[in-house]
């Protein structure tokens, strides 16, 4: 048993004990459980909504991305500073009428919105099926960082299976209370070991940050600029804008907006969280050193660059910390995806099935369904398979259909109605599953366009037609039903 | 006008996305780091400057916390 196993072991331990107590002394209902009451002050919704962004991705994505694909990676930090300035002007709305309508999960703010129990079945469906690929890739995250900084002895069949299991021990207990002490554990460790990776790295093996670019720039120049096809500029404008109007729709974020206990803490963690997203930096610096320290990692692989330098650079003691604050990057994001993800479900269908079920059968179902959700993602990440490669791909994409129901959502109009948004909705879906499949491009349709329109995202465009389709249809259906919701609009006004 | 201190949120966007042809470059590197990286980190201190400027102006912030 080497240092850095024994350290990854205590750390796994921590998080498993921190997770159990942090539902003491609270009286577990289906409100406590999947959004704390709604009384979690500023602190605590920054470091869970933090936690959304500073997953396995930061760790081995950012650095990554960086790595194989160069500037690009940039897309990550901008679009999530944008949806922090995005959410100061849509995040109060939303939880000001969960607030009034005592809602607990995204499919029951769009059903209450509309008063459509279909709308909410289809919000639950898409929510799920966006999540359930994140969930995947954070288990696989969790047995490549663990794998790797135990130096092998771990498989990371292994390594998925630990963390599946602490998740889903402390989710079923505490639900969302486990998840915020262990965001504290995870926000503490993580700016800690990036940090200092992100300095300690180039310094070490540049003298700084301005000769590691300058190193790269002599290199491979083309990785510290867009190109000007493929991931153009077009492509970083339309992924960025499209991402963060996705960002808060995304099942986990939203549920933790849910969580607030005021309006005022959603505004003011707004102001810090850009400053916050700076962070992905350092992850940058590691992965462009890796370019020459550790050059010729191939496709996939190049997410491994942060670890291998790390291995390299480091003792044993300090790569188990590293990878004991990975487990953590994993472990946060999971517990609240199948949090959400089964509250969700539970709001969605469960309470349709049956209407008058009591609290604790509510409670009962949505810990069952954690379980559902954590055992199909656990079998997805073993079995593999592209399908899910490509569905994460489409996370961002799938959810961000969702935007045009949320926001008419917002103001009384004639413009959205239930049977716009639903058929907005699936058209919205659709284009974007059936890219996901064929992986058409713009050119394919129309073969005269330039470059600069061809790589705008499809998410973007299939938002477009949602939009046309959505409005389309409820016009020409408003006699049938005018939005039955005029509740919404006189809260909005203020 | 407070009432409309939100329309300034439009300002970042324009920032990181209109403005960014003439920032896709490497020269000048400022502080260490090459000027498109130092451009987004830039927007970013910058997002949060008008975010403050955003809740100190908008009326629904003043008084008590809780309603």
């Amino acid at each position: 048993m080497n240092s850095a196993l024994i350290i990854i072991f205590i750390t796994a331990a921590i998080a498993l004990f921190l997770g159990i107590r942090a539902s003491r002394g609270k009286e577990m209902n289906i409100n406590e459980f999947a959004v704390g009451n709604k009384r979690f002050g500023t602190l605590i919704v920054f470091l869970l909504i933090a936690g959304e962004v500073y997953t396995t991705f930061t760790f081995l994505g950012g650095s990554g991305w960086a790595y194989s694909k160069g500037a690009a990676a940039y897309y990550v930090p901008a679009y999530i500073c944008l949806a922090y300035v995005l959410s100061y002007w849509m995040i109060p709305k939303i939880w000001r009428f969960a607030k009034k309508h005592n809602v607990i999960s995204q499919p029951q703010y769009f059903m209450k919105n509309y008063n459509s129990k279909a709308l909410g079945v289809v919000v639950a469906f898409i929510g799920l099926i966006a999540l359930i690929p994140y969930i995947v890739i954070q288990l696989k995250g969790l047995g490549i960082i663990v794998s790797e900084s135990s130096y092998g002895t771990i498989s990371p069949f292994m390594a998925s299976t630990i963390g599946a299991v602490i998740v889903t021990i402390y989710v079923t207990i505490s639900g969302i209370h486990g998840s915020a002490w262990n965001a504290v554990l995870k926000d503490i460790m993580i700016l800690f070991v990036i940090v200092f990776l992100g300095i300690y790295i180039p310094y070490h093996y540049f003298g700084g940050i301005k000769p590691l670019f300058e190193a790269i720039e002599n290199v491979k120049p083309e990785a510290l600029t867009f190109a000007s096809e493929g991931y153009s500029q077009s492509w970083f404008i339309s992924t960025i804008i499209l991402n963060a109007f996705g960002f808060y729709l995304l099942p986990q974020s939203f549920s933790v907006v849910l969580t607030a206990k005021s309006e005022r803490a959603l505004k003011k963690n707004a102001i810090t969280l850009p400053l916050y997203t700076i962070l992905i930096l350092f992850a940058f610096f590691i992965g462009f050193s890796a370019i020459i320290q550790v050059p010729g990692l191939q496709g996939a692989d190049g997410d491994l660059s942060l670890l291998r330098l790390t291995m390299q650079t480091f003792d044993p003691w300090f790569v188990g910390i590293v990878g004991g604050a990975g487990l953590l990057t994993a472990l946060v994001p999971v517990s609240v995806m199948v949090m959400s993800g089964a509250v969700g479900l539970m709001t969605g269908f469960y309470t349709l099935l049956r209407p008058n079920s009591s609290d604790r059968q509510q409670l009962l179902v949505s810990k069952l369904l954690v379980i559902f959700i954590i055992v199909t993602a656990y079998v997805f990440s073993i079995i593999g398979g592209k399908a899910l490669a490509i569905l994460n791909i489409m996370s961002y994409g799938l959810i961000t259909q969702l935007v045009p129901a949320m926001i008419f959502g917002f103001f009384q109009t004639k413009f959205m109605n239930t049977y716009g948004a639903i058929t907005g909705i699936v058209t919205g879906v659709s284009i974007v599953l059936f890219n996901a499949v064929t992986s058409f491009k713009l050119a394919d349709i129309f073969p005269n366009i330039p470059s600069i329109i061809n790589d705008i995202n499809i998410g973007f465009v299939a938002i477009a037609v949602n939009i046309l389709v959505a409005v389309g249809v409820s016009l020409a259906t408003n006699s049938l039903d005018t939005r039955k919701s005029p509740n919404m609009a006189e809260e909005f006004i203020k | 006008m407070r009432k409309y201190a939100q329309v300034l949120l439009i300002i970042p966007f324009i920032g990181m996305c209109v403005l960014l042809p003439i920032a896709n470059r490497i020269e000048p590197y400022i502080l260490g780091m090459p000027f498109l990286l130092f451009w987004l980190v830039l927007w970013m201190v910058l997002s949060s400057l008008v975010l403050f400027i955003v809740y100190k102006l908008d009326p629904t912030n003043e008084g008590s916390e809780y309603e």
